[in-house]
């Protein structure tokens, strides 16, 4: 587990900043997260068509590097796309990694 | 051309000069004087005052992009959005330089449909991503890209 603590976990983003589900180029869903949390119930709330779509962009990796500027997990997302997941089990595995991730950052902060 | 009640009349002449320059506005004076049996400077004086009047708001050109090896992605876009919100987007649409045409919709919702012009689907993305999406009152956006255009030519004002 990484001792970094990514300021992000203190705040809510900036409309600018926030992740926008769509599900193809040009289609947004109206679900945007603005929060690592939301971001976690939103993996649970779009279609999967919208995870599948973002996920082999990199959508997920860009914005979890370069706006919340978490490597970490940045890293794990990236292995759950070489696993190649779709549907369901895609969703699953990025539930459990975010929100494994959510809870380590949580502990932390408690520290 | 006359006006009244903040409209504006215009007569014959000014029609048949309107239609002419539309079918073909690299077509001189003259030559319009000419096909209604009035002088040059009669069609310079009436085109003059349509361009002050904002009639005629703008002289322009269609360039064939396919001839220049250019290949935009055209798209059509529609967004939905909170009734309160939709005349700022509309605005701030119309400012973006990707943006072409914005209008104003009512079906069952209140829709903005825009035309959006991009490089290649990644800009269009991005475009629609970083700018649209987080527009305050924008509730979802479909869009649809264009993949062969059969007719665009401009539609032609007659009386």
């Amino acid at each position: 587990m990484t001792q970094s603590f990514p300021s992000y976990i203190r705040k809510k983003l900036s409309r600018k900043n926030a992740f926008y589900f769509f599900t193809s180029v040009g289609n947004y869903t109206g679900h945007r997260a603005i929060t690592l949390e939301e971001f976690a119930d939103k993996i649970r709330e779009v279609e999967t068509i919208s995870l599948e779509f973002h996920l082999y962009r990199g959508d997920f990796e860009k914005w979890t590097n370069e706006v919340l500027e978490d490597p970490e997990l940045t890293k794990r997302i990236g292995a759950v796309k070489l696993l190649e997941p779709i549907g369901n089990v895609l969703r699953d595995q990025l539930d459990f990694t975010v929100i494994n991730r959510l809870e380590e950052l949580k502990n932390l902060q408690k520290v | 051309m006359k006006q009244k009640n903040q409209v504006l009349t215009l007569d014959e002449l000014d029609w048949k000069i309107l239609e002419a320059i539309q079918k073909n506005s690299k077509q001189t004076y003259s030559k319009v004087g000419r096909q209604f049996g009035v002088a040059h400077s009669t069609v310079y004086d009436r085109i003059k005052k349509m361009e002050k009047k904002g009639i005629i708001k703008k002289w322009t050109v269609n360039i064939d992009q396919e001839k220049l090896g250019l290949n935009y992605i055209t798209a059509f876009m529609i967004v939905y959005t909170n009734p309160k919100t939709t005349e700022n987007i509309a605005k701030k649409l119309s400012e973006a330089k990707e943006v072409s045409e914005v209008s104003l919709s009512l079906s069952e919702e209140l829709l903005i449909i825009a035309k959006v012009v991009a490089l290649d689907q990644n800009s269009l993305h991005e475009f629609i991503a970083t700018k649209v999406a987080p527009l305050q009152g924008v509730l979802r956006v479909r869009t649809s890209i264009i993949t062969k255009k059969i007719k665009e030519e401009i539609f032609l004002i007659e009386k």
